[in-house]
């Protein structure tokens, strides 16, 4: 109870926090309701396929029918939009979960052992490190081909260093620290001490990390999609809806602005999502950070 | 420091090997008739039939142990043999020196608002701490650490060519362009900024600046958010050391104390951060470059990646991550030398 209403006070002192909060439960619902917030057309084979208006390129301005407009190709903006929630989610959390898992993994291995073992795997960290993030998920994605999964895939595969690092180098701190010796002289053996002492300990720096990162992994996927490498054609996801409105920025006819709907309305999904994580992840690290704690107290 | 030095740079040759095996298995999850449509000189070459792939495949090899393909990719990329650029009809290796100085001039440029901003608003932030400037600039950074790169590109490209008029995309316009390639201009270094500069053509300088602006904004933008945030906190932990205490109970005014005193100081974690943000740009050069139709590496790399043009995406690739290893070493040398804890231990 003490820790609920503490959390209430802080948030109610941090309007910026406040702010990431709403918003990121605003994006859960909409992702939870996305059945009940569009309508199914009989043809679509799966929700995430975006139903079409019809064949033509030209995007079609915001209509009783289509809210938001239909983009290049006549897909429903509004839709893409809702269903683009699950989808940023699945991708988010997907990659995060996993990655951090296996930073997690490895960074333990690397702390624990020391030696040759840390050796290795922490140069294995820096051969990945020295590949630019975009580029290599970008390269990954190319030749694993089109889709959400491929995407997913080539994310993990170049996401997960820095959790490693950063697990690495706290329990390399906690290692040292008196009641791990304590554990040990009660003869406590490798696995229980990761398990039960060493891992809790180190856990909430991870955490601030990926809050941080959820954000910037699906900026990244969005950044996939819209280069034409990400999700396959159709598939309701904001970065594609952006690739979409490329051909049409410029308007037409003397009207620059024709056709801003195209990217507006993605665009504004995209900024307010990344911005939720990384107002909370900001939050979680003022919270969670001991070093910072005690000044704000 | 001798030590660490030569630690570095001893471990360089393995760092990239790993790095060109890694590459090179990327590569090798391609079935061998993928990769033999690498070598396919046109459409046809593929129609040959079953047997015809297969005779292929075993001439050029594609079917032998990993080690031994490996073997003869590196020899011939040491021998500036990348492969054939499919989507652009010239070899890889001709098309990565070709595009290079358009890319560079691109980076460097952004570099320094990216550079000079966060440092500037950094120490702002910083020396204001916890009153309405730094809240705002604070609110800053996370808005633009949120904004997706090519959201603010089409934006951009909207409002200041589509509605203005002021920054068209490209690299130059079409009459400079032709003035470039004319001999009466030299291109010494393929830069259109600095070739202007020293032919003394005010017109072209002024055309490449005006294709510029929009591109080096794009990727600076994201970066002031990043850099500003780490100035910032390590400012504030070097406004705290006694030595500025001291400085300041010599009597010396606030900003010398800030200046000469903190901020030199407060620099060196940012340096750490230097190899980071050369590798966050080569990303944002591929997006910002695709964006604004920017005849540079980014836009090479991207439409390999939508043509499917395995041999370009790789070398491309190989040349990102070489670049990066070396900026890495130069970084971390860097720091090496300006941290007299380092230098000295």
């Amino acid at each position: 109870m003490g820790q609920t209403m503490k959390t209430v006070r802080y948030l109610l002192k941090n309007p910026l926090a406040l702010t990431g909060v709403v918003l990121l439960s605003f994006f859960i619902a909409i992702a939870t309701l996305a059945p009940v917030l569009t309508h199914r057309e009989p043809y679509q084979t799966s929700s995430y396929q975006m139903p079409r208006a019809g064949f033509w390129q030209r995007p079609q301005a915001p209509s009783p029918g289509h809210p938001f407009g239909t983009t290049q190709g006549q897909y429903d903006i509004y839709y893409g939009m809702v269903w683009g929630t699950r989808t940023a989610f699945k991708i988010g959390l997907g990659v995060v979960a996993i990655g951090a898992l296996i930073g997690i993994v490895i960074g333990s291995l690397a702390a624990f052992y020391g030696g040759i073992v840390d050796e290795i795997l922490m140069r294995l960290v820096d051969v990945f490190m020295s590949f630019p993030f975009l580029i290599a998920a970008m390269v990954l994605t190319t030749i694993l081909g089109k889709g959400l999964n491929q995407m997913m895939i080539a994310l993990v595969t170049f996401g997960w260093m820095g959790y490693a690092r950063l697990i690495r180098s706290e329990i390399i701190r906690i290692k040292e620290m008196d009641f791990i010796q304590a554990a040990r002289a009660s003869g406590a053996g490798d696995l229980r001490l990761i398990r039960m002492h060493i891992l809790p300990n180190s856990l909430f720096p991870v955490l601030v990390q990926t809050t941080m990162s959820t954000g910037s992994m699906v900026l990244t996927a969005a950044a996939l999609s819209f280069l034409g490498v990400g999700t396959e054609p159709g598939y309701a996801d904001w970065g594609q809806l952006i690739a979409l409105s490329r051909n049409w920025i410029m308007g037409e006819g003397g009207n620059p602005f024709a056709y801003w709907y195209t990217l507006v309305y993605p665009g504004i999904a995209i900024f307010l999502f990344v911005l939720a994580w990384n107002l909370v992840g900001d939050a979680l690290r003022d919270i969670l950070d001991p070093r910072l704690r005690g000044k704000r107290a | 420091m001798l030590t660490y030095i030569v630690r570095r740079v001893l471990f360089l040759p393995i760092v990239l090997v790993a790095l060109s095996l890694m590459i090179f298995s990327m590569m090798m999850m391609l079935t061998p008739v993928q990769r033999l449509a690498v070598y396919a000189p046109d459409p046809s070459f593929m129609k040959g039939g079953a047997s015809f792939v297969k005779d292929q495949i075993e001439l050029y090899g594609l079917d032998d142990p990993f080690l031994l393909q490996y073997g003869r990719w590196i020899n011939n990329i040491l021998h500036g043999n990348l492969g054939w650029a499919q989507s652009f009809s010239m070899p890889v290796g001709q098309a990565l020196v070709q595009l290079f100085p358009a890319t560079a001039e691109l980076g460097l440029l952004a570099m320094l608002p990216i550079v000079f901003g966060a440092i500037w608003l950094g120490t702002k932030a910083a020396v204001h701490h916890n009153d309405p400037i730094d809240h705002s600039i604070r609110v800053f950074t996370i808005l633009g650490w949120s904004f997706p790169t090519f959201v603010f590109a089409l934006l951009a490209l909207m409002i200041f060519y589509g509605w203005l008029d002021w920054f068209p995309a490209g690299r130059l316009s079409h009459w400079a362009t032709m003035e470039v390639a004319s001999d009466s201009f030299h291109s010494y270094t393929g830069m259109n900024v600095l070739d202007a500069i020293l032919n003394g053509n005010g017109h072209i300088l002024l055309d490449a600046i005006r294709h510029l602006v929009l591109p080096v904004i794009t990727l600076a933008y994201v970066w002031w958010a990043g850099m500003v945030r780490i100035m910032r906190s390590s400012m504030l932990e070097t406004l705290r050391q006694d030595y500025v205490t001291t400085a300041r109970a010599k009597g010396l005014s606030e900003r010398v104390v800030q200046t000469r005193h903190a901020r030199r100081n407060a620099l060196l974690p940012v340096t750490t951060v230097a190899g980071l943000i050369v590798a966050q740009l080569m990303g944002g050069l591929v997006i910002t470059e695709t964006i604004f139709d920017y005849h540079g590496l980014g836009q090479f790399a991207a439409r390999a990646a939508q043509n499917l043009d395995f041999p370009a995406v790789l070398g491309f690739a190989l040349y990102f991550a070489v670049i990066l290893v070396f900026v890495n070493l130069l970084v971390d040398l860097l720091y090496a030398f300006l941290d007299p804890r380092v230098r000295l231990g």
